[in-house]
Protein backbone atom coordinates (compact mmCIF):
# COMPACT_ATOMS: atom_id res chain seq x y z
CA UNK A 1 0.00 0.00 0.00
CA UNK A 2 1.31 3.44 -0.76
CA UNK A 3 2.41 5.58 2.11
CA UNK A 4 1.40 9.21 2.09
CA UNK A 5 2.92 12.36 3.46
CA UNK A 6 0.44 11.99 6.35
CA UNK A 7 -0.71 15.09 8.16
CA UNK A 8 2.04 17.35 6.86
CA UNK A 9 0.66 20.92 6.79
CA UNK A 10 2.07 21.50 3.34
CA UNK A 11 -0.14 18.87 1.74
CA UNK A 12 -3.42 20.80 1.54
CA UNK A 13 -1.69 23.56 -0.41
CA UNK A 14 -0.08 21.06 -2.75
CA UNK A 15 -3.32 19.16 -3.30
CA UNK A 16 -5.33 22.33 -3.89
CA UNK A 17 -3.11 23.38 -6.78
CA UNK A 18 -3.70 20.22 -8.81
CA UNK A 19 -6.30 20.78 -11.51
CA UNK A 20 -8.63 18.05 -12.71
CA UNK A 21 -9.49 18.12 -16.40
CA UNK A 22 -12.43 15.88 -17.29
CA UNK A 23 -12.40 13.69 -20.37
CA UNK A 24 -8.71 14.10 -21.20
CA UNK A 25 -7.11 12.48 -23.12
CA UNK A 26 -10.37 10.67 -23.78
CA UNK A 27 -13.95 10.51 -22.42
CA UNK A 28 -14.22 9.16 -18.90
CA UNK A 29 -10.69 10.01 -17.81
CA UNK A 30 -10.34 12.66 -15.07
CA UNK A 31 -6.86 13.97 -15.84
CA UNK A 32 -4.78 15.15 -12.88
CA UNK A 33 -2.97 18.23 -14.16
CA UNK A 34 0.15 19.27 -12.23
CA UNK A 35 0.91 22.29 -14.43
CA UNK A 36 -1.16 24.44 -12.11
CA UNK A 37 0.96 23.24 -9.18
CA UNK A 38 4.02 24.52 -11.05
CA UNK A 39 2.46 27.99 -11.26
CA UNK A 40 2.35 28.20 -7.46
CA UNK A 41 5.96 28.60 -6.45
CA UNK A 42 5.34 27.77 -2.82
CA UNK A 43 3.41 24.60 -3.64
CA UNK A 44 6.12 23.50 -6.07
CA UNK A 45 8.78 24.24 -3.47
CA UNK A 46 6.86 22.24 -0.83
CA UNK A 47 6.49 19.30 -3.20
CA UNK A 48 10.21 19.11 -3.85
CA UNK A 49 11.05 19.67 -0.18
CA UNK A 50 8.84 16.78 0.92
CA UNK A 51 10.60 14.38 -1.45
CA UNK A 52 14.06 15.69 -0.55
CA UNK A 53 13.36 15.37 3.17
CA UNK A 54 12.32 11.76 2.69
CA UNK A 55 15.27 10.71 0.54
CA UNK A 56 18.24 12.79 1.62
CA UNK A 57 19.39 10.25 4.19
CA UNK A 58 18.62 7.14 2.17
CA UNK A 59 21.95 7.07 0.27
CA UNK A 60 20.24 7.51 -3.08
CA UNK A 61 22.82 7.68 -5.88
CA UNK A 62 20.49 8.13 -8.84
CA UNK A 63 17.11 9.73 -9.50
CA UNK A 64 15.46 8.20 -12.59
CA UNK A 65 12.79 10.50 -13.99
CA UNK A 66 10.20 9.26 -16.44
CA UNK A 67 9.62 11.39 -19.53
CA UNK A 68 8.31 14.00 -19.53
CA UNK A 69 6.70 15.04 -16.25
CA UNK A 70 9.28 13.08 -14.30
CA UNK A 71 11.76 15.59 -15.75
CA UNK A 72 9.93 18.33 -13.83
CA UNK A 73 10.25 16.84 -10.35
CA UNK A 74 13.30 14.61 -10.72
CA UNK A 75 16.07 17.13 -11.48
CA UNK A 76 15.38 19.45 -8.51
CA UNK A 77 15.34 16.43 -6.21
CA UNK A 78 18.58 15.06 -7.69
CA UNK A 79 20.27 18.45 -7.33
CA UNK A 80 19.16 18.85 -3.72
CA UNK A 81 20.32 15.35 -2.80
CA UNK A 82 23.54 15.67 -4.85
CA UNK A 83 23.05 12.59 -7.00
CA UNK A 84 22.82 11.69 -10.69
CA UNK A 85 19.70 12.34 -12.76
CA UNK A 86 18.87 9.80 -15.44
CA UNK A 87 16.07 10.41 -17.94
CA UNK A 88 13.92 7.39 -18.83
CA UNK A 89 12.63 8.13 -22.31
CA UNK A 90 10.30 7.17 -25.12
CA UNK A 91 11.99 5.40 -28.04
CA UNK A 92 14.53 7.15 -30.25
CA UNK A 93 14.99 10.20 -28.04
CA UNK A 94 18.20 9.18 -26.29
CA UNK A 95 21.13 9.57 -28.70
CA UNK A 96 23.59 7.04 -27.32
CA UNK A 97 23.46 3.30 -26.84
CA UNK A 98 20.31 2.33 -24.94
CA UNK A 99 18.61 -0.58 -23.33
CA UNK A 100 14.88 -0.92 -23.91
CA UNK A 101 11.96 -2.31 -21.99
CA UNK A 102 8.52 -2.94 -23.42
CA UNK A 103 5.45 -2.34 -21.31
CA UNK A 104 1.69 -2.66 -21.69
CA UNK A 105 -0.72 0.14 -22.37
CA UNK A 106 -4.47 -0.14 -22.22
CA UNK A 107 -4.33 -0.92 -25.93
CA UNK A 108 -1.00 -2.14 -27.24
CA UNK A 109 2.48 -1.59 -25.88
CA UNK A 110 5.10 1.12 -25.61
CA UNK A 111 8.84 1.12 -25.02
CA UNK A 112 10.98 2.88 -22.42
CA UNK A 113 14.70 3.44 -22.91
CA UNK A 114 17.68 4.25 -20.71
CA UNK A 115 21.25 5.06 -21.71
CA UNK A 116 23.77 2.27 -21.30
CA UNK A 117 26.35 3.28 -18.70
CA UNK A 118 24.20 5.86 -16.95
CA UNK A 119 23.42 3.56 -14.05
CA UNK A 120 25.94 1.17 -12.48
CA UNK A 121 25.57 -2.05 -10.52
CA UNK A 122 25.03 -1.13 -6.91
CA UNK A 123 23.50 2.27 -7.65
CA UNK A 124 20.60 3.02 -5.29
CA UNK A 125 17.78 4.41 -7.38
CA UNK A 126 14.71 6.52 -6.79
CA UNK A 127 12.17 6.41 -9.63
CA UNK A 128 10.04 9.50 -10.03
CA UNK A 129 7.01 10.47 -12.06
CA UNK A 130 4.19 12.94 -11.53
CA UNK A 131 1.52 10.28 -11.20
CA UNK A 132 1.00 6.54 -10.83
CA UNK A 133 -2.04 5.08 -12.56
CA UNK A 134 -1.75 1.40 -13.53
CA UNK A 135 1.92 1.32 -12.58
CA UNK A 136 3.00 0.02 -15.98
CA UNK A 137 5.46 2.82 -16.68
CA UNK A 138 7.03 2.66 -13.25
CA UNK A 139 7.30 -1.12 -13.55
CA UNK A 140 9.19 -0.72 -16.84
CA UNK A 141 11.57 1.75 -15.21
CA UNK A 142 12.18 -0.63 -12.31
CA UNK A 143 12.97 -3.45 -14.73
CA UNK A 144 15.44 -1.30 -16.69
CA UNK A 145 17.26 -0.25 -13.53
CA UNK A 146 17.38 -3.78 -12.15
CA UNK A 147 18.67 -5.13 -15.45
CA UNK A 148 21.82 -3.04 -15.01
CA UNK A 149 22.22 -4.11 -11.40
CA UNK A 150 20.84 -1.09 -9.59
CA UNK A 151 18.75 -1.38 -6.47
CA UNK A 152 15.44 0.44 -6.71
CA UNK A 153 14.92 1.90 -3.25
CA UNK A 154 11.48 3.40 -3.86
CA UNK A 155 9.11 4.87 -6.44
CA UNK A 156 7.87 8.37 -5.75
CA UNK A 157 4.94 10.20 -7.31
CA UNK A 158 3.08 13.38 -6.53
CA UNK A 159 -0.30 11.74 -7.18
CA UNK A 160 -1.72 8.23 -7.01
CA UNK A 161 -4.97 6.96 -8.53
CA UNK A 162 -5.66 4.43 -5.76
CA UNK A 163 -8.49 2.56 -7.43
CA UNK A 164 -6.12 1.40 -10.17
CA UNK A 165 -3.92 -0.23 -7.52
CA UNK A 166 -0.72 0.52 -9.43
CA UNK A 167 1.35 -0.19 -6.32
CA UNK A 168 0.72 -3.90 -6.93
CA UNK A 169 2.67 -3.82 -10.20
CA UNK A 170 5.91 -2.58 -8.72
CA UNK A 171 7.46 -5.97 -8.05
CA UNK A 172 7.33 -5.44 -4.33
CA UNK A 173 9.10 -2.08 -4.48
CA UNK A 174 7.65 0.50 -2.12
CA UNK A 175 5.68 3.48 -3.37
CA UNK A 176 5.55 6.93 -1.81
CA UNK A 177 2.95 9.49 -2.89
CA UNK A 178 1.92 12.88 -1.61
CA UNK A 179 -1.70 13.00 -2.79
CA UNK A 180 -4.26 10.31 -3.46
CA UNK A 181 -6.76 11.41 -6.09
CA UNK A 182 -10.35 10.70 -5.18
CA UNK B 1 28.18 34.03 -24.21
CA UNK B 2 29.49 33.42 -20.73
CA UNK B 3 33.09 32.82 -21.83
CA UNK B 4 33.49 36.13 -23.59
CA UNK B 5 31.65 38.16 -20.98
CA UNK B 6 33.88 36.91 -18.24
CA UNK B 7 37.06 37.74 -20.18
CA UNK B 8 38.99 35.03 -18.40
CA UNK B 9 37.72 31.51 -18.17
CA UNK B 10 34.99 30.73 -15.68
CA UNK B 11 36.36 27.49 -14.18
CA UNK B 12 32.92 25.94 -14.23
CA UNK B 13 32.71 26.19 -18.02
CA UNK B 14 35.45 23.72 -18.82
CA UNK B 15 33.78 21.06 -16.74
CA UNK B 16 30.41 21.81 -18.35
CA UNK B 17 31.87 21.51 -21.85
CA UNK B 18 33.73 18.33 -20.99
CA UNK B 19 30.61 16.76 -19.52
CA UNK B 20 28.65 17.11 -22.76
CA UNK B 21 28.92 14.06 -25.00
CA UNK B 22 28.95 14.35 -28.77
CA UNK B 23 27.06 11.56 -30.51
CA UNK B 24 27.84 11.54 -34.24
CA UNK B 25 25.13 11.04 -36.83
CA UNK B 26 22.17 11.40 -34.48
CA UNK B 27 19.32 11.70 -35.25
CA UNK B 28 20.64 11.41 -38.79
CA UNK B 29 23.93 11.36 -40.75
CA UNK B 30 25.92 14.56 -40.55
CA UNK B 31 24.46 15.80 -37.26
CA UNK B 32 26.87 15.88 -34.29
CA UNK B 33 24.37 15.64 -31.44
CA UNK B 34 25.34 17.40 -28.21
CA UNK B 35 24.09 15.10 -25.47
CA UNK B 36 23.49 16.68 -22.06
CA UNK B 37 22.55 13.41 -20.35
CA UNK B 38 26.21 12.82 -19.46
CA UNK B 39 26.29 16.20 -17.71
CA UNK B 40 23.32 15.12 -15.60
CA UNK B 41 25.43 12.23 -14.32
CA UNK B 42 27.86 14.73 -12.74
CA UNK B 43 25.99 16.36 -9.85
CA UNK B 44 28.55 19.13 -9.28
CA UNK B 45 28.61 20.06 -12.98
CA UNK B 46 24.81 20.00 -13.26
CA UNK B 47 24.60 22.20 -10.17
CA UNK B 48 27.14 24.65 -11.62
CA UNK B 49 25.24 24.86 -14.90
CA UNK B 50 22.03 25.75 -13.09
CA UNK B 51 23.87 28.24 -10.89
CA UNK B 52 25.21 30.09 -13.92
CA UNK B 53 21.62 30.71 -15.00
CA UNK B 54 20.49 31.56 -11.46
CA UNK B 55 23.31 34.06 -10.99
CA UNK B 56 22.38 35.77 -14.23
CA UNK B 57 18.64 36.05 -13.61
CA UNK B 58 18.26 36.38 -9.84
CA UNK B 59 18.11 40.19 -9.86
CA UNK B 60 16.08 40.54 -13.02
CA UNK B 61 12.65 40.18 -11.37
CA UNK B 62 11.73 37.14 -13.38
CA UNK B 63 8.26 35.86 -12.58
CA UNK B 64 8.14 32.87 -14.93
CA UNK B 65 10.51 30.36 -16.51
CA UNK B 66 9.13 28.74 -19.65
CA UNK B 67 10.86 25.45 -20.43
CA UNK B 68 10.72 23.80 -23.84
CA UNK B 69 9.81 20.11 -23.73
CA UNK B 70 11.52 17.96 -22.74
CA UNK B 71 15.14 18.87 -21.99
CA UNK B 72 14.13 22.44 -21.17
CA UNK B 73 12.24 20.98 -18.20
CA UNK B 74 15.46 19.58 -16.76
CA UNK B 75 17.21 22.96 -16.52
CA UNK B 76 14.11 25.09 -16.24
CA UNK B 77 12.54 23.68 -13.09
CA UNK B 78 15.61 24.10 -10.85
CA UNK B 79 15.99 27.62 -12.25
CA UNK B 80 12.34 28.49 -11.54
CA UNK B 81 12.60 27.18 -8.00
CA UNK B 82 15.80 29.13 -7.31
CA UNK B 83 14.28 32.34 -8.67
CA UNK B 84 10.98 31.93 -6.84
CA UNK B 85 9.28 31.95 -10.23
CA UNK B 86 6.52 29.94 -11.87
CA UNK B 87 7.48 27.12 -14.19
CA UNK B 88 5.55 26.94 -17.46
CA UNK B 89 6.01 23.88 -19.68
CA UNK B 90 5.91 24.52 -23.42
CA UNK B 91 4.87 21.26 -25.00
CA UNK B 92 4.40 19.31 -28.20
CA UNK B 93 0.80 19.12 -29.42
CA UNK B 94 -1.89 17.31 -27.43
CA UNK B 95 0.16 16.86 -24.26
CA UNK B 96 -1.25 19.76 -22.23
CA UNK B 97 -4.72 18.83 -21.00
CA UNK B 98 -6.28 22.26 -20.59
CA UNK B 99 -7.08 25.02 -23.00
CA UNK B 100 -3.96 25.92 -24.99
CA UNK B 101 -2.61 28.30 -27.56
CA UNK B 102 -0.47 26.88 -30.30
CA UNK B 103 2.37 28.22 -32.46
CA UNK B 104 3.73 26.40 -35.51
CA UNK B 105 7.32 26.41 -36.59
CA UNK B 106 9.25 25.14 -39.55
CA UNK B 107 11.44 22.05 -39.44
CA UNK B 108 13.92 21.00 -42.07
CA UNK B 109 11.14 18.89 -43.53
CA UNK B 110 7.64 19.83 -42.49
CA UNK B 111 6.38 21.72 -39.48
CA UNK B 112 5.77 21.14 -35.79
CA UNK B 113 4.05 23.16 -33.12
CA UNK B 114 4.49 24.21 -29.52
CA UNK B 115 1.64 24.71 -27.06
CA UNK B 116 1.17 26.62 -23.81
CA UNK B 117 -1.70 26.56 -21.34
CA UNK B 118 -3.90 29.64 -21.43
CA UNK B 119 -3.76 31.45 -18.13
CA UNK B 120 -0.31 30.19 -17.18
CA UNK B 121 1.42 33.47 -18.00
CA UNK B 122 -0.16 36.90 -17.55
CA UNK B 123 0.20 40.15 -19.43
CA UNK B 124 3.32 42.01 -18.39
CA UNK B 125 5.02 39.07 -16.68
CA UNK B 126 8.80 38.92 -17.11
CA UNK B 127 9.73 35.54 -18.56
CA UNK B 128 12.86 33.56 -19.39
CA UNK B 129 12.58 30.86 -22.06
CA UNK B 130 14.94 27.93 -21.50
CA UNK B 131 16.08 24.94 -23.53
CA UNK B 132 19.18 22.76 -23.48
CA UNK B 133 20.39 23.76 -26.93
CA UNK B 134 19.72 26.31 -29.66
CA UNK B 135 20.37 25.26 -33.26
CA UNK B 136 18.19 26.98 -35.83
CA UNK B 137 16.24 28.87 -33.19
CA UNK B 138 12.94 27.71 -34.64
CA UNK B 139 11.60 26.28 -31.41
CA UNK B 140 12.71 29.29 -29.37
CA UNK B 141 11.05 31.66 -31.83
CA UNK B 142 7.81 29.73 -31.47
CA UNK B 143 8.17 29.96 -27.70
CA UNK B 144 8.74 33.71 -27.82
CA UNK B 145 5.70 34.17 -30.02
CA UNK B 146 3.48 32.13 -27.69
CA UNK B 147 4.50 34.26 -24.74
CA UNK B 148 4.14 37.53 -26.61
CA UNK B 149 0.67 36.55 -27.76
CA UNK B 150 -0.45 36.59 -24.12
CA UNK B 151 1.32 39.89 -23.51
CA UNK B 152 4.30 38.56 -21.56
CA UNK B 153 7.67 40.31 -21.60
CA UNK B 154 10.28 37.81 -22.78
CA UNK B 155 13.49 39.04 -21.17
CA UNK B 156 15.86 36.48 -22.68
CA UNK B 157 16.20 32.98 -24.08
CA UNK B 158 18.63 30.86 -22.08
CA UNK B 159 20.38 27.81 -23.49
CA UNK B 160 23.17 25.70 -22.12
CA UNK B 161 24.58 25.04 -25.59
CA UNK B 162 24.53 27.06 -28.79
CA UNK B 163 25.59 26.51 -32.36
CA UNK B 164 28.50 28.74 -33.42
CA UNK B 165 26.30 31.43 -34.93
CA UNK B 166 25.07 32.24 -31.40
CA UNK B 167 28.58 32.91 -30.13
CA UNK B 168 28.94 36.40 -28.77
CA UNK B 169 25.22 36.86 -28.40
CA UNK B 170 22.48 36.72 -30.92
CA UNK B 171 18.90 37.83 -31.28
CA UNK B 172 15.87 35.78 -32.10
CA UNK B 173 12.60 37.45 -32.98
CA UNK B 174 13.90 40.59 -31.28
CA UNK B 175 14.95 38.88 -28.06
CA UNK B 176 18.48 38.24 -26.78
CA UNK B 177 19.79 34.69 -26.57
CA UNK B 178 22.19 33.75 -23.79
CA UNK B 179 24.32 30.65 -24.33
CA UNK B 180 26.64 29.14 -21.73
CA UNK B 181 28.90 27.02 -23.96
CA UNK B 182 29.53 26.46 -27.65
CA UNK B 183 28.27 23.38 -29.38
CA UNK B 184 30.94 20.69 -29.42
CA UNK B 185 31.81 19.50 -32.87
Amino acid sequence: MASEGGEDPRLPRIASTIRVIPDFPKPGIMFQDITTLLLDHEAFRHTIDMFVERYRDKRITVVAGIEARGFIFGPPIALAIGCKFVPMRKPKKLPGEVISEEYSLEYGTDIMEMHVGAVQPGDRALVIDDLIATGGTLAAAIRLLERVGAEVVECACVIELPELQGYQRLGGKPLFVLVKAA
Amino acid sequence: MVEEENGGVDPRLQAIKAAIRVVPHFPKPGIMFNDITTLLLRPKVFKDAVEIFVDRYRDMNISAVAGVEARGFIFGTPLALALGAKFVPLRKPKKLPGEVISESYVLEYGTDSLEMHLGSVNRGERVIVIDDLVATGGTLCAAIKLLERVGADVIECACLIGLPKFKGGCWLHGKPVYVVVDCRQ
